[in-house]
Parts: structure tokens; C-alpha cells; sequence
């Protein structure tokens, strides 16, 4: 706006601004007016919560450590997790329960003839496999079951309860009944009945599908944590969607002629999202724990498939000749059971919204 | 309160019935009968053993006869030793219930010790380190516990000796049963603990010249109980579970050592009959826990 710019001539008595008066902001003053900080959200508030929370830091440096080795390991180490130690092309039979970073024999003769043999870092198992190989192996199954387990009951339980939360009156109440009884079910020793049972009945019928590979114990494992471990969950979610149905945005929502489903996804559950994911997040561990205590006694995966805990179970024949086989996955368990734990209690502390000032 | 009482007994029943049923039509789904072996046996023979162990019936009939010979006491024959389950049970059950009552003892005595400790020390070393002690006990599964304390505490260290019928050391099996329950009675004592001891009537009682351990002792441990109370469930449950590979990684032949046994000889009579009898003692727990808590403390309302 240019200063010799021709005005209307004010009328008497009109509310005509007199711009005369007025001049532009130089940038001196225009910065002066922008806002000191940047806005925070909720996600970028609760991160920041976070990274002041050493214990969860440390724990998902640990973890993103394991994740990485887990990826990384199988393209580096030349051996795999089921076939024999071969030298040059031969299976090697000497290589049979090896110490930590020792050579078989027939290894030792390779490298006199100057071969380079990769190091056995954990040694060998009975069955001449690469331990190291086996326990990273177990590692990825064990950490992939508890994702997908988790998957499943996040699934499952929100559906579940967002429908009775939502739905109410006597849906709720039989619903919640249904709950109830799921709920105050023994689960661990269900879970052990229903992979007794379902492993047998399923063995016939997976034969030559796809599945097999995974393992009928897998599978089963899987329907049980569908059909038993998401009632806490369903809790978890009719409990948030009851207190946040009363809100009044719910109410403008409904007054516009949101269908219940449009309600449900775009009000509802983004508001209890938070508490959903923490919750989600220290189920992991906990399935971890449920498929490592299956594996254990005996009802894991299918062999030669490793899990940490079919490989501590496999270590008690030999705990008192080779107890380092039983100390690697034991570790390996309980640094990761650890670390989500503690990753998830950070989380809690960052992102619920109960727990903020 | 009454209503509640007969609600909550009358749903500890209904659960017991369904633990029963799911377990009798799951291990029908099984295929193959009991007597299907390899060189089948001779059809006359057959019929008569079925007809004699009423497998001729229908399911239903089956599962109603399999209920009333419970509730007599009575879950059959094991198929791999042919002996009387019921024998069997309480044969095994002494001693672990044995082992489970002092691992719950364990568990509850240094829990509230270590509880109230860290409650009064709060932010102090000794809070500092029972925390982190818990954190690591309730990340560490109880097999992966029981087999790294049998392999540093009785055969390195040979501190202990292996479990033997004749000589029962009982120490090591404990510790590994007890660690978990007890992180989380510590945690659980610790928090409500906290907020007792904000409480006005704590405050008069330290103003009257109370000493600090009587206040601890009598005031506020007294009301940290209640929220403890409602672990007793799940530490039962707990504790039945890790039973279950404690003994078998000690080698106790108790009922938990003899349910491992049994599902890796695939003795499906015994595995339905141990399942549901522990599946029992878990909602019995769970029962009592629930109706001890509404009867110390009527404020809470459940409904």
C-alpha cells in the first residue's frame, strides 16, 4: 500500500477508518509478534515425556539393538538355523557341541589349509547347528509371535468392546457377561489344554497348506490368544468408550447425523487411542512370556524351527556339560520380556492422559 | 453384601461347569478312541470295552456321566499307567501344595516387608534398589529362574542338592516360585502404602507420640492390605502355572511335574482331570480373594 494513495473523503459522523493513521509493521516488529514456541501436540508433548525417561530410552535402544541383529545376523553368519556346520561342501560331523568361539576338528584342518571359517559365536548345538544362528532364529520367532499375538488381541478386543461399549443396555450386558466368564477362566492352563487339543486335531487338516510351515503349535497358539486373551482388552475399551460416549462433541456428532460406525472411528477411538497402544504395547511382553513358557514345556514350535524357549528347554539335557546353551536364550528372554517392559511403563508415563498434570 | 456373595459364588460355579465342559468336548475333538491301536483290536472286544467304559453312548450322556463321576470324586484311569487318576492326585498334590503355601508364604512376608520399606525410603538407595530388583524379577519367567538357579546353585556352586525323594530341599524350588508374586506384592504394597500414608489418621497418630514402627505396623500397613488382598488370586494362579515347570525343571514329582509328564505321553484322561482340578483351585482362589476383600473393606462396590 502505497502512501500517496487516494482516499474517499471521510463523510461526517461515518465509522470510516482514517488510515492515515496507521502504518505498516516493519519485520522488526512482525517478528516480535511470532509466537515464542512451537505449538506441541499431544503425540510430540508425550515423546518429549519420553526421551526425559532414561530407563524407557535405554530399553528401546536394547531393543531396536536386538531387532537390528536379528535382521542383520542372517545376511552376515554363512550358516542357518536347521542345516549342519559343511566343510568344504561336507557335512562335519565333529562339529558337534562346541564351546564359544572354538573349531571342530575338520574347521581347524580348513583353516591350516588357510580357509577363513567364520566363528561359532555361541558355539554348536548336538545336532552340529551354529547356536548363535539358532538363538537369533528363536529371537525373530519369539519376537514375531508376540507382535501378532498382540495384533490379534488388539484386534478382537476392539471390536469387541467398541461395539458393547457403544451399543449399550442389553448387548452390553450379555457382551460383558461373555466377558466375565472368558475373564475369570484360568488361562494359562487353557492355553495348555487348547494346544494339547487343537495341535492334534489340526495336524491332519494343515498338512499340505501353507500353514504347515508355520507349525501346528503356532497356529494353535494363535487361535488360543484369539479366543482367550482379548477379553482384558475388550474391558479396556468398553471402559474408555462408556466415559467418552457422554461428551458433548459425541452429541454434535450425532445431532449432525453421524452414523454410529463414522462416530465410533472418527471421535471415539482416536481419543482413547492412547491408552489402547500402551496397552497393546505391554501385551507384547506378556506374549512373549505365554509362547516361551508353551515352547518350554514342549508344546512351541514345530521343530527344527527354534524359539528361546524350546531352545533353554532343549539345553536342560545337557545344563550341567554345556550350560552356556541355557544361559544365551534365558538372557536373550528376559533382556527383551525387560526392555518392552520397561518401555511400556515409559510409555504409560508419557502418553496417559489420567496420569498428566 | 449378601447378594453380592451369592452373585459372585453362583459365577465361580458356572465357571467351574464350563472349565469341565470345555475340557471334556475339546479332548473329544481329539480323533481316534482310546482303544485304536495299531493292530486293531478284535470288534467284540472292542464293543465290550467300549460299552464297559461307555463310549457307546452318545457324547452328551458321556459328558453328563463324566460330571457326576467328578463330583463323586472320581476322573478315571490314566492311559499310559491304568491307575486310578484320583490316587494319582492326591498322591502328587501334597507336595506341591506344599511347595505352593511357602512360596505364597515367601512371597507375601518379604513383599509387604520390601513394600513398606521402599514406601518409607521413598527416592532413598534402598527404594531405589528394591525397585529395580522387582523391575528384573517380574521380567524373568519362572522356568528361565528355576533352571539358572539349579544350574549356578546345584551344579556349580553345589550349594544345594538335587532334589531327592528321601531329602526334599525345598529352598531353591521357592525362590523360583516366589520371586514374581513377591516383585509384585512389593510394587502393590508400595503404591498403596504411599497413599496411606498421606492420610489424616496417620498424621494423628504421629502427633500423639506414636512410635514410627507402630504407626507402620498397626496404622498403615493395616489399610495397605486391602489392595494386596486382590493379588491373592493371580499369585495363586501364578504360582499353580510356575509349579508346573519349577517341578518339572527340579524334578519334583508333584502334580505340576506329573501334568508336564502327562501331556508329553499325550495321557489325555489325567490331562483333563489335572487341568480341571488346578483349574478349580484357581477360581476358589480368585473366589476368596474376591469375597475376603468385600468383607474388609464394604466401601467398595462392585456392581
Amino acid at each position: 500500500m502505497t502512501e500517496n494513495r487516494e482516499f474517499p473523503k471521510k463523510q461526517l459522523l461515518s465509522l470510516q477508518l482514517d488510515l492515515s493513521k496507521f502504518e505498516a509493521a516493519t519485520d522488526e516488529e512482525k517478528a516480535q509478534a511470532v509466537v515464542m514456541r512451537e505449538s506441541t501436540t499431544f503425540f510430540k508433548d508425550g515423546m518429549r515425556k519420553l526421551r526425559k525417561n532414561p530407563l524407557a530410552m535405554g530399553s528401546l535402544v536394547v531393543l531396536i539393538l536386538i531387532i537390528l541383529l536379528i535382521t542383520i545376523a542372517p545376511k552376515v553368519v554363512p550358516y542357518t538355523y536347521d542345516g549342519m556346520i559343511t566343510v568344504n561342501g561336507k557335512r562335519d560331523k565333529t562339529a558337534k557341541n562346541l564351546a564359544p568361539f572354538t573349531y571342530s576338528k575338520n574347521e581347524q584342518a580348513a583353516i591350516e589349509a588357510g580357509e577363513e571359517i567364520f566363528p561359532h559365536i555361541f558355539g554348536t548345538d548336538e545336532l552340529c547347528r551354529d547356536y548363535f544362528m539358532r538363538v537369533i532364529y528363536g529371537t525373530r520367532v519369539s519376537l514375531i509371535v508376540g507382535l501378532f499375538a498382540s495384533l490379534i488381541v488388539l484386534v478382537i478386543g476392539l471390536l469387541y468392546g467398541s461395539i458393547s461399549g457403544y451399543a449399550g443396555g442389553k448387548v452390553d450386558i450379555i457382551m460383558m457377561r461373555i466377558v466375565d466368564i472368558i475373564y475369570s477362566l484360568p488361562d494359562t492352563l487353557m492355553v495348555i489344554l487348547l494346544s494339547v487339543v487343537l495341535s492334534a486335531v489340526l495336524s491332519d487338516a494343515l498338512t499340505g497348506t501353507i500353514f504347515q510351515k508355520v507349525g501346528v503349535n503356532m497356529i494353535s497358539l494363535f487361535i488360543v490368544f484369539g479366543l482367550l486373551y482379548w477379553v482384558g482388552m475388550a474391558r479396556l475399551v468398553r471402559g474408555q468408550i462408556l466415559t467418552l460416549k457422554n461428551n458433548e462433541y459425541i452429541l454434535a456428532a450425532k445431532a449432525l447425523g453421524s452414523s454410529s460406525g463414522r462416530i465410533i472411528w472418527k471421535h471415539i477411538l482416536p481419543n482413547c487411542m492412547s491408552v489402547i497402544f500402551i496397552s497393546t504395547a505391554l501385551q507384547v511382553p506378556s506374549a512373549i512370556f505365554t509362547e516361551s513358557y508353551l515352547s518350554f514345556i514342549g508344546l512351541g514350535v514345530q521343530v527344527p524351527m527354534p524359539s528361546l524357549g524350546s531352545l533353554a528347554n532343549a539345553a536342560r539335557s545337557g545344563i550341567s556339560s554345556y550350560p552356556y546353551k541355557l544361559v544365551f536364550p534365558s538372557v536373550m528372554i528376559c533382556l527383551i520380556v525387560l526392555s518392552c517392559n520397561l518401555l511400556g511403563d515409559g510409555l504409560r508415563d508419557a502418553f496417559d492422559p489420567k496420569l498428566r498434570r | 453384601m449378601l447378594r453380592y456373595f451369592v452373585s459372585r459364588i453362583l459365577l465361580a460355579i458356572l465357571t467351574v461347569f464350563i472349565i469341565i465342559a470345555i475340557t471334556f468336548f475339546a479332548m473329544n475333538a481329539i480323533p481316534g478312541g482310546p482303544f485304536d491301536s495299531e493292530k486293531a483290536p478284535d470288534p467284540v472286544v472292542k464293543a465290550v470295552l467300549e460299552q464297559r467304559y461307555n463310549l457307546d453312548k452318545p457324547v452328551w450322556q458321556q459328558f453328563l456321566i463324566y460330571v457326576g463321576n467328578i463330583l463323586h470324586g472320581d476322573f478315571g484311569v490314566s492311559l499310559k499307567t491304568g491307575r486310578s487318576i484320583t490316587q494319582t492326585i492326591r498322591e502328587s498334590f501334597g507336595i506341591s501344595a506344599k511347595l505352593g503355601l511357602m512360596a505364597a508364604l515367601v512371597a507375601v512376608v518379604f513383599g509387604l516387608t520390601f513394600g513398606s520399606i521402599a514406601a518409607l525410603t521413598r527416592s532413598g538407595w534402598s527404594d531405589r534398589l528394591i525397585i529395580f530388583f522387582t523391575t528384573l524379577m517380574v521380567s524373568v519367567p519362572s522356568f528361565v529362574l528355576a533352571t539358572l538357579l539349579l544350574l549356578v546353585f546345584c551344579l556349580q556352586l553345589k550349594w544345594f542338592p538335587v532334589w531327592s525323594q528321601s531329602r526334599p530341599n525345598y529352598v531353591l524350588p521357592v525362590i523360583a516360585l516366589s520371586m514374581s508374586p513377591m516383585a509384585y506384592i512389593t510394587r502393590l504394597t508400595k503404591s498403596s502404602m504411599l497413599d496411606v500414608l498421606g492420610q489424616d489418621y496417620i498424621r494423628t497418630a504421629v502427633s500423639k507420640g506414636v512410635s514410627q514402627f507402630w504407626v507402620v505396623a498397626k496404622h498403615a500397613l493395616r489399610n495397605a492390605l486391602i489392595p494386596v488382598i486382590t493379588y491373592v488370586g493371580p499369585m495363586v494362579a501364578y504360582i499353580v502355572t510356575g509349579s508346573l515347570v519349577v517341578e518339572s525343571v527340579f524334578t519334583i514329582g508333584g502334580l505340576g511335574g506329573k501334568f508336564i509328564t502327562s501331556i508329553n505321553n499325550r495321557d489325555y484322561p489325567l490331562i483333563m482331570a489335572t487341568t480341571i482340578f488346578l483349574a478349580v483351585l484357581m477360581v476358589l482362589a480368585t473366589l476368596l480373594s474376591d469375597l475376603v476383600y468385600k468383607l474388609v473393606d464394604p466401601r467398595i462396590n462392585f456392581d
